[in-house]
Formats: C-alpha cells, structure tokens, sequence
C-alpha cells in the first residue's frame, strides 16, 4: 500500500533563502494591521462596548422583510442600530448601541423590542452588557492575552536559551498582532470568542515553533562542525514533514466548524483558520530566521554517543 | 528490545475503562436512563446555558443606597442626642458617603466623641480645625456589605423560586454582585422585573387636609411630609407623613384576589404585631387616607372606612400579571438593597437545540476527516493513531462528565480542535519514527527512540499550549470558560492517548507480525 505523502522525505529546501523576503511580507502585514487599526479601529461586539444584541428568527419565510424590521427597530428611537442576517435566510442579528442613561434603559429597550417583534419573530437569543462590564471583560481579556504570552516567554526562556524565547515571542506576537488586523481589516466582530481565538491560535503557533525548536537544538550539538546557517535549514526542514501533517488535520477539524458548526461559531473558526497559516508560517520564516540573528552557542557535545546514529558521528 | 511491562499495561487497561464507564451515561438516551445500569455513575456532561437554553443574568447590589439609609439613621440619633446634651453645631449633613458638620462650642471634642461612639462604636471620627466628619471603619462597612448581600441573596433565591425555575443557580461573585443562572428559561423578562423591585413596602398616613388633585411636582412639602409619586401616573402627587406605621416586614402572606369591582387587587395578611399596630392606626384615623407606600411611590391611597386589623386588600390599577408579580415579591420579602442588572445573556431553545445539532455534526464529521486522513497517510500506525484518539474523546467525555465542567458551543469547538491537533503527537512520534529507521536503526530500535525523542518535544509543545488555556481559564467567563476547559482537558488526555495508548498499539503490532519495514 502507498500511503499519502504531503512532503516527499529528504527535502532540502533553502528556507532561509527567503528570510528578507519573508521579512518584508511579515512587515507589510504589521504595517497593514496597525494601519488598518488605527483608521478602522475594531469592531468591537458588545461584550466589550456595551449594548444591546438580539438573535431574531422570522417565523414565517414569506413574509420576511428585512425593511419591515429595521422600520420597527429605527422606531424605537434607541440610537445607533445594525441589522444583519445570520446563518440563515431567516435569521437576523439585530445589534443597538448602548443607551444613555442606567441599566434600567437598556433592559427598556430590550423589552420594547421584544413587544414590536412578538408577533412575527421569535427571539432565539438576547444579550445586554452594561458599560461597566464591558470595560471589565475588555481589561481582562487584555491581561489574559498579556499573561498567556508571558509566561510562554518565561517557559521557553527555561527551556532553551534567551535568543529562542525572544524569537518565539516575537513570532508569537507577529501572530496575534496580525490576527487582530484581520477582525479590523474585515470588521469582523472582536468578542470574547476572538480572545479565545487568539489565545488557542497563539497556542497553535507556540507549539510549531517549540517543534522547529527543539530540532535546532538538538542539531546544534549534533553537527558540531556546520554552521548555524545549515543547522536551521536543516531542522526545518527535518520537521517539515510534521508541520504541514499537523497544520492539515488541524486546518481539517476548523474548516469543518466554519462550515458546519453554525453561524455564532464561524468568526471563532475563521480566526484560528487564518491563526493556522500564520502560526505556521511565523514558526519558519519569524521564529527561526530571528535566530540568525544572534550567535547562539552550540553547548555541550551531546555525551551518548549511541543516540547519533552511526554514519554521522565524527 | 525492552519486555512490555505487564503490570503498565494492565494499568493502562484499567484506565481505559474507567474512561469508558464515565463516558457511557451521556451515550444513554434520556429515555432509557431509568432503565440504565446501577454500576454506571449518573452523572452526565453539564450543558452550558449556551446550549440548553436559558438566562445569565448578573446583578450588581448598589451598596451606596444602604450606607446613605445607615447614615441617615445615624444622623438623626445623633440629633436627638446632641439636642439632649446641648451641642451646637451646624450643617450636619451626608456628603461623600460620610456625617460632616460643624461644632459650635468650643471645647466639647470629647463628649461629641462619646456621643457618637454611643450611638455606634464601629466609627471613625476625623476633625479638622472644628469640622468633623464621621464614617463607618472599613471593618463595618465589609460587615453591612457581607450581611446585605448575604439576605439578598436569599430574597433573590425566594422570589426566583417562587416562580417555579428548574435548577437556578444564584452566587455571589466578588464583593457585590450575583449571578444568576436560570437553565431552560424562555423568557427572562419576568424575573428581570421581578429582581428590580426592591419591594420595600410600607403603609403612612396622607396629609389630612392637602387635597392630592392640587398637587404639583416640585410643591413643598411641610415639616414631617414627603411629596410622593403615584406608582402608575407620572403627573399625580400625594402629600404623605414620613412616618411609617407599617411595613411590608409584617407581612405574613400575600396573594392575587379580586376586589368588588372584580379588577385585581393583592390580598395581604400581617403578623400577629403588625395586625395589632395596624388596628391600632385605622381605629385612630377613620376618614383620613392611608397611603401604601412601594419603594417609594403610592400604589393607592384609600381612605379608612372602618378600623382593620391583620386582613386588608391592596387594589390600584393592576393587570392580573402585575398582581401575581405583587403578591410574589411581597411574599419573599424586600431587597435589603436595590439590584440593577450589569448584564444578560439569555439564549432560546431553538436556538441551544440547534447548535447542539451543528456541534454534533461539526464533531463527528471532524473526527471522522481527520481520522481518513490519518490512515490514508500513516496505514496501520494511523489506526492505532486513531484508537488512541477516540480514546481520547472517551476521557474528555469522561472527565467532563466527573468534574461537571460545563460544555459550551465553544466548548465543542475545543473538542473538535483537541482532535485536530492531539493527533499532533502522533505525527510527530511517528515521523520521527520513519527518520530514525531512514538513518540505519533496526524497526525496534527506530520505534523506541522515536517514542523517546518525540516525548521531550511533545511535552515543551503542549505545555506551551496548556499556558495559554489556563490564562483563558483565569480570564474566561461563560462560554470562554468553557472552550478552556475542554482544551486544557483535552491537551492532557492527548498526552496520555497519543503517547501511552499508541506505543503499546504498535509495539504489539510490530512483534505479532514481525514487521522489517515501515510507511513504505
């Protein structure tokens, strides 16, 4: 039987060719994505604005209408309103701005809402944060980001040397910075789902550079004689095989929740799908060409002599 | 070639099983769970509200309101008492959740001190040049905060469960707020309105000669009087006497009756006490109007016919709903403190059925992809690749269900990503596998040092990954939460399944049909 083979064994490809290449791409897309927040900002859901959201179903197809629905909400005078479908022809996302005044208006809305929609629509969700709340949620997000990334600082900086923690968390925060120009750049809404996005996409990312990684480091104390230049090649290359095995089956299950795992879980899946490429691509291109910038040591010759197979030992 | 230990094995069997024997009860339909075995543990995966429908509601208590209620008090004993004692002093007021004034005499430092240490010792009194100013210590005011949430909490409990709710769940989270969980919930407008009412309800006597009709807002009120709101209509006032007779902590019961006219109305019992102080005001006031008081505006203000004592009857313009919701938080007492409501999250259950069905859907078809593309890349080691990952799910159920985590839709988006990249360490334990049997080892000697090699990286990867689920954790709420639980669960049992479970698989495979070459 021949099994699939993504990557033929034995490549020897020049990654490292492509570092200035890769550097300026890596450029444009920070550039692109702090451009892009600072004149679109983020479209901030109201887990962290504030406001109102309500899921509403049309409980007869033909009768729908979608201007019928925004004359009903425009009537209720409530500031700034979005109406979006959602999933289905049928469904529609109906956001409102948060209300001037106490807790006390908002809920007004939301009931006033829910009276003029009763007879033709059924509300399959609705949502309220207040001001103050929204503020908590946008802190705590923020640190559990800024902690997350930390301490996968402080772990590789345990495990490897220094050089290796700052490639990684420079690759890292290549991944995150540019996921978060992506929600800007398509105005995809940033919820509390995007940080868990972010988060397992930063994960994802960490894990492939921690593999390429541990190969450098392995190779560096096994090829005493090459240069650092050959070595990252080489690990790269070693793992290949891995990276795009992993990334595929990975790719698979989030392709399949984009697809079939409803509409409210489809920004969270696009977000990791796109976390995915980047990761994988910030491993190779970022995370190791940094390392050619710094002259690591190679450290101690590996002792046990039996682990390196015969052929290659000096 | 190491032997296969057997005691490890048997171990790991053993682990298996339980595994399958904690899984087991959520693959029984609902149905047939009366039917199911008594070996089997009951519990099963705690859907999240996301899911099965329901309200989160998190409510703040404003604790200002209590503090100011408490100075206030506090202020006027300490009138009385400066009055007796002859003190002068002047603007004696609350500012800044504090009693300032000033003093007059000159050398009565010491007795104000006594004196307001007598009415409460737990107060901090500052002077400056002759002003003072009088707080509660910090340990009494964690104290009021600590004893006010505690029966909030309480009437919350009451009045939700008189509503018939299945399962709410109320906590206290920090110092003053508490979340509410009401699972299966259609509608939470109810309880909403039902949780904004502090329902502090009191009986005061109106002025006897100012006619309410006359009444503007803004009117004056004498000495002793409060110009009072009607509870429905905004531009109707009553003059009341800040007195009150008495108050809703009399009351014994409360239920929806109907009055003469057939409309409506809240019928109420008082306590043996309360039904005696109210006789006691009707047989003194016959003529005059009697003003119910509820938080602070006149539901209705009907004029003594005759003396009554504990049975009275509370008619206004009520729907019938609005009687039910009346006689109920009447019942259950009032909110020590007023409860605004910072945020709310309710989902229909059309909506929770649906996204079980297209989480289920997502999982399966996940599962399904990943574990064809696993053996159309690996052949036999991606069988056993995959045994190890339904393994896995196994144990995610399992450990789901023993620890009732709650399962959100993120949740399973968790899961079905868990699937995607626990396979990781099989790829990698398998790919270095082919590399060290490239570079000249024997089957034996390559799988064993694969295994061996791969480990080190397995792990510095997946803890990387474990520390940014646990940050998720710390931060997380709700459904958050929930995606961080099943992929820090998930991380762990794939260590185990991918790792363990795996090597066995392929050791046994490789001695059984002494195999000489591998993935070609």
């Amino acid at each position: 039987m021949k099994y699939l083979r993504l990557i033929p064994s034995d490549t020897n490809f020049n990654f490292l060719k492509f570092k200035k290449i890769a550097f300026v791409f890596s450029s444009l897309i920070i550039l692109g994505s702090l451009f892009s927040l600072l004149f679109n900002s983020l479209n901030y859901g109201i887990d962290f604005k504030g406001g109102i959201l309500l899921e509403l179903r049309s409980n007869n197809v033909a009768l729908f209408n979608i201007d019928d629905l925004r004359n009903k909400v425009s009537s209720l005078n409530a500031g700034e309103t979005s109406i979006q479908k959602f999933g289905k022809e049928t469904d529609f996302l109906v956001r409102i701005q948060k209300q001037d005044g106490d807790e006390k208006q908002q809920i007004k809305v939301i009931e006033n809402l829910k009276k003029l929609t009763k007879d033709n629509y059924s509300i399959r969700r609705s949502e309220f944060v207040g001001p103050v709340v929204g503020e908590e949620l946008k802190i705590a997000g923020l640190l559990a980001v800024s902690l997350a990334m930390l301490s996968i600082m402080f772990y590789i900086w345990f495990r490897f040397e220094w050089q290796f923690s700052i490639a990684a968390i420079i690759a890292l925060t290549h991944d995150v910075f540019s996921t978060v120009g992506l929600f800007s750049l398509l105005q995809l809404e940033f919820n509390l789902a995007t940080i868990a996005a972010i988060l397992t996409t930063a994960g994802y990312s960490i894990n492939d550079t921690v593999v390429i990684f541990d190969r450098v480091r392995e190779n560096l104390r096994r090829y005493k004689s090459k240069d650092h230049y050959f070595i990252y090649n080489k690990s790269i290359n070693e793992t290949l095989s891995r990276t795009v095995m992993t990334s595929v089956t990975t790719l698979i299950a989030l392709f399949i929740i984009f697809f079939f795992g409803g509409a409210v879980l489809s920004d969270f899946s696009l977000a990791m799908i796109w976390g995915v490429f980047i990761g994988t691509f910030s491993s190779i291109f970022v995370a190791v060409s940094l390392l050619t910038f710094f002259k690591i040591h190679k450290g101690e010759k590996i002792k046990d002599e039996s682990i390196v197979p015969e052929y290659e030992r000096d | 070639m190491k032997k296969i230990s057997k005691i490890k094995l048997l171990l790991v069997f053993i682990i298996v099983v339980i595994g399958f024997v904690y899984a087991l009860p959520n693959f029984i339909s609902k149905l047939s769970n009366s039917d199911a075995p008594n070996f089997l543990p009951g519990k099963t995966i705690n859907l999240g509200l996301d899911l099965k429908g329901g309200s989160y509601l998190l409510l703040k208590a404003d604790m200002d309101v209590v503090f100011i209620e408490k100075l206030e008090n506090l202020m006027s004993d300490l009138r009385v008492s400066f009055r007796k004692n002859k003190i002068a002093y002047n603007n004696l007021k609350i500012f800044d959740n504090r009693i300032v004034f000033k003093k007059r005499n000159l050398d009565a430092d010491k007795v104000i001190r006594e004196l307001v240490l007598k009415t409460n010792k737990n107060l901090l009194i500052t002077k400056e040049n002759n002003l003072f100013q009088i707080e509660f210590s910090k340990a009494e005011k964690d104290k009021i905060v600590k004893s006010t949430m505690a029966q909030a909490i309480e009437i919350v409990r009451r009045r939700i469960d008189e509503t018939g709710t299945n399962e709410p769940s109320i906590q206290q989270q920090g110092v003053d707020r508490i979340i509410v969980q009401l699972p299966g919930l259609k509608d939470p407008g109810r309880i909403k309105k039902l949780l904004g009412k502090t329902a502090k309800l009191t009986f005061q006597l109106a002025h006897p000669s100012i006619v309410s009709e006359e009444l503007q807002a803004g009117d004056n009120p004498p000495p002793g009087y409060a110009l009072l709101m009607d509870d429905k209509i905004s531009d109707r006032f009553y003059m009341i006497n800040k007195k009150v007779m008495v108050s809703g902590e009399m009351l014994q019961d409360a239920s929806t009756s109907f009055d003469r006219n057939n409309s409506p109305s809240v019928s109420f019992q008082l306590s043996p006490l309360g039904g005696k102080k109210f006789g006691r005001v009707t047989g003194k006031n016959i003529g005059r109007e009697f003003a119910i008081v509820l938080d602070g505006k006149v539901v209705s203000a009907p004029t003594i016919q005759s003396q009554i004592f504990s049975n009275g009857q509370i008619t206004g313009n009520f729907t019938l709903e609005e009687t039910n919701d009346l006689a109920l938080v009447l019942r259950s007492g009032a909110l020590p403190v007023p409860m605004t409501i910072l945020e709310e999250r309710s989902v229909g259950p059309g909506l929770g059925s649906d996204s079980i069905s297209s989480g289920k859907m997502a999982s399966i078809l996940g599962i399904v992809a990943v574990m064809i593309f696993m053996f159309i890349s690996y052949g036999s080691f991606g069988i056993f690749a995959n045994i190890a990952l339904f393994c896995n799910i196994i144990f995610i159920v399992a450990l789901l269900s023993l620890f009732q985590a709650t399962l959100t839709l993120p949740g399973i988006a968790g899961v079905v990503l868990t699937m995607g990249m626990a396979v990781d360490a099989n790829v990698l334990i398998f790919e270095r596998i082919k590399e060290e049997f490239k570079s000249g080892r024997k089957i034996f000697d390559a799988i064993e040092s694969g295994f061996e090699r791969a480990v080190s990286t397995i792990i510095d990867a997946n803890l990387t990954t474990l520390f940014a689920a646990i940050a998720l954790f710390s931060f997380g709420s709700g459904p958050v939460k929930g995606f961080s639980v099943t992929l820090m669960i998930g991380i762990l049992t794939s260590m185990f399944t991918a790792i363990i479970i795996t090597k066995y698989l392929v050791l046994f495979y490789v001695k059984k049909k002494d195999i000489k070459k591998i993935f070609y």
